[in-house]
């Protein structure tokens, strides 16, 4: 009986196709403003990385000035960055299972050919515990161990894109690249990795593309590799070198643990306290204890990585939808209440008004259907054109199939409820009353 | 097959109310050919929409093939309205965009039978109707007669125990209308029960018995002469023909 009422239900479109048109039309655009919306905030707020969100952690130690709090409207958080010299502690330090510093660089590259000229890219300056700790899936080769960051060994570990830019594609692992004047050689390239948040440094830009090399931390101070993102400070200190800057107290890193359980958690919060109670005595962390670790998601509300106003636009775009759907409704009732002469006639011929709305609903889910698939063409096309506004990095808003699974069956259930009063109204209709007139 | 009995059927409106059929007792019984005669407004067509379960009443019984249908749900009088009854009507209401395969196919689909015993009913229909050759054509592209003739088939596709017709032939010329007549007389010499509500006093004699209606009431019927020309009716002795009307 449902092929029947499907096949019913196409006849009846094609009947009055001006009017099918616009029920379509009124879904679509509905779907297709709602399914973009939906779309950015999904991508805003998605998990990056469920496997293990909830055993990495982000660490914040205040160190701040004992005068006023890092940020007066939340005067109760610490500051968001480390600072140099506590982030290389703590690594030394090594507690937890592992543990990343890191903060963004550039480095002019030289390709190997010499037709092509230097360029800059971007560099995560990193520990080694960054891959593994990260999931970062490798193409070829691997990434450094600790003792390469304990001796600051220039190794690089390339994205799959600046490898296919440097060589062609192939395996470079073992090849060498000179970079800012110095020699690196190639332990790894990775493979497609587009952490969205990218929730390891939503500081300097939680949609920014992943940078496009990664080399040890312990690169830092030989090669006095400067820092792309944002740095705070508090203290008036006086910095005449790069090796000053390091021993200030400015913030400018990011420094993640990763941790298996909630016990651990609790050891770690006791460890970074011991590291504040030791640094106390050495005239530094002058604030009350307020050291802090933040999980993935929980690192993602401290940012507010999806602002309100996309929870807003989120509400507004399906009340838009709502609006499209009582349009909808009104199509509905004009186009049945003129199927009534045949609805009647399908009653003396043996319907049951059950029968009867049923075949209405088959009939609204088919355009609710055609709507949907109409309206992802149009959330396509509208994530193409924010793309486009905000310059936003190829990929990174995207329709992706739970949101195509989201916009078909929305599309169809908001549909089969809009279909709901038209179609009782039009079994509510006396059969007898048709039958004579038609 | 058909028993009423003490039959009231009142429309309502905020203004008025009208007493379409008063206290109306009528029997038709199996195999007949009963035409039901009387002016506009008398009830004709009150009473064919109650015999084939499309309205309710307000008071009185009816038994339809051996069963009470008085308190049926819909869904119960929809089974039983597509298991037991044919409509022809006058206007044909053959629906526009489905082909004279697929009109005959309606009540079938219903029914839920199996795709081959559908397909060979339709087939069966349309060729007694004569118009096996055209199942694919639209009705618009037929006469009116011939669209009367697939309506006829429709109703014969679901093999009813009873046909109901409202003016069968109210909108064909005289040809036409006799083509239809002579086929609703071949079905009835098949054994259906036919009840047929008409203006035509000369097809209302073409039936077995004529019942006439005035102000919802039966107010006349006879006994046609054709009925001695139908075996199936000569059999039927006149006491069990009864009707009549209760004030």
């Amino acid at each position: 009986m449902f092929g029947y009422n499907v096949t019913l239900a196409i006849k009846s479109m094609r009947r009055n196709p001006m009017m099918t048109a616009l029920m379509i039309a009124a879904v679509a655009v509905g779907i297709g403003v709602s399914m973009t919306t939906l779309s950015v905030y999904y991508m805003m707020s998605g998990n990056p990385i469920p496997q293990k969100s909830e055993k990495l952690f982000a660490v914040t130690l205040d160190a701040w000035n004992p005068i006023r709090p890092f940020d007066s409207n939340k005067p109760e958080l610490p500051p968001h960055q480390v600072t140099f010299q506590d982030a290389d502690r703590l690594l030394a330090l090594a507690e937890g299972k592992r543990q990343v510093a890191m903060y963004e660089s550039s480095l002019v590259v030289e390709p190997r050919n010499e037709d092509e000229l230097p360029f800059e890219a971007t560099a995560r300056v990193t520990s080694g515990d960054f891959f593994a700790m990260f999931d970062v899936p490798f193409l070829h080769g691997d990434g450094w161990d600790r003792s390469s960051d304990a001796a600051a060994e220039a190794v690089v570990v390339l994205t799959k894109q600046l490898n296919e830019r440097l060589f062609g594609g192939k395996n470079s692992v073992g090849e060498w690249l000179t970079m800012g004047g110095s020699r690196f050689q190639i332990t790894g390239v990775i493979d497609t990795w587009e952490p969205t948040p990218r929730f390891y440094d939503p500081i300097n830009g939680g949609f920014q593309e992943v940078n496009e090399m990664f080399i040890p931390f312990g690169l830092t101070r030989s090669l006095e590799l400067d820092s792309n993102g944002s740095d705070w400070g508090w203290k008036s200190e006086d910095i005449s070198s790069f090796g000053d800057w390091l021993n200030s107290e400015a913030i400018w890193l990011q420094y993640f643990v990763e941790l298996e359980s909630a016990r651990d958690r609790d050891s770690f919060v006791a460890h970074l306290d011991a590291y504040a109670e030791e640094q106390k005595k050495l005239g530094r962390f002058q604030r009350p204890l307020n050291n802090r670790l933040y999980d993935v998601m929980e690192w993602m509300d401290y940012h507010e990585v999806v602002a309100n106003d996309s929870s807003v636009l989120l509400g507004l775009s399906f009340l838009f939808l709502v609006v499209c759907l009582l349009s909808t409704i009104t199509l509905l009732l004009t186009k049945f209440i003129g199927k009534k002469g045949e609805t009647s006639l399908r009653r003396a011929l043996g319907a049951s008004r059950r029968i009867i709305f049923r075949q209405q609903i088959v009939e609204v889910a088919v355009i609710g259907f055609s709507g949907g698939l109409i309206g992802l063409a149009l959330a396509f096309l509208g994530l193409q054109g924010i793309q486009y506004v905000y310059q936003s990095p190829p990929g990174l808003i995207r329709l992706d199939w739970v949101i195509v699974l989201t916009a078909i069956v929305a599309a169809i259930v908001s549909s089969m409820v809009a279909g709901l009063y038209p179609a009782w109204r039009v079994c509510q209709v006396p059969p007898a009353t048709q039958l004579k007139t038609q | 097959m058909l028993q009423m009995t003490d039959i009231k059927k009142i429309y309502r409106t905020e203004l008025v109310e009208t007493h379409a059929l008063r206290n109306m007792t009528l029997a038709v019984d199996e195999g007949e050919f009963v035409a039901v005669t009387g002016p506009s407004g008398s009830g004709k067509t009150t009473f064919l929409n109650i015999a084939g379960l499309l309205e309710s009443f307000e008071h009185g019984s009816f038994v339809l093939d051996g069963k009470d249908v008085s308190h049926l749900n819909d869904d119960e009088r929809s089974v039983y309205r597509n298991r037991k009854i044919g409509f022809i009507f006058q206007s044909f209401n053959l629906i526009p965009d489905l082909n004279l395969f697929e009109n005959v196919d309606v009540p079938l689909r219903y029914r839920r039978l199996p795709a081959g015993e559908r397909k060979q009913r339709i087939e069966n229909a349309l060729e007694t109707v004569g118009l096996a050759s055209r199942m694919k054509h639209l009705p618009a592209q037929l006469s009116g007669g011939q669209q009367q003739r697939v309506a006829i088939a429709r109703a014969l596709a679901g093999e009813p125990r009873l046909l109901l017709a409202d003016e069968p032939t109210g909108n064909l010329d005289s040809a036409m209308a006799g083509q239809v007549m002579e086929l609703l007389e071949s079905i009835h010499a098949g054994g259906t029960t036919i009840v047929m509500v008409t203006h035509d006093p000369d097809l209302a004699r073409r039936a077995g018995r004529n019942i006439h209606l005035t102000d919802g009431r039966v107010s006349d019927h006879h006994v046609a002469h054709l009925q001695e020309e139908i075996p199936r009716s000569a059999q039927l002795e006149t006491g069990s023909l009864e009707c009549s009307a209760t004030t």
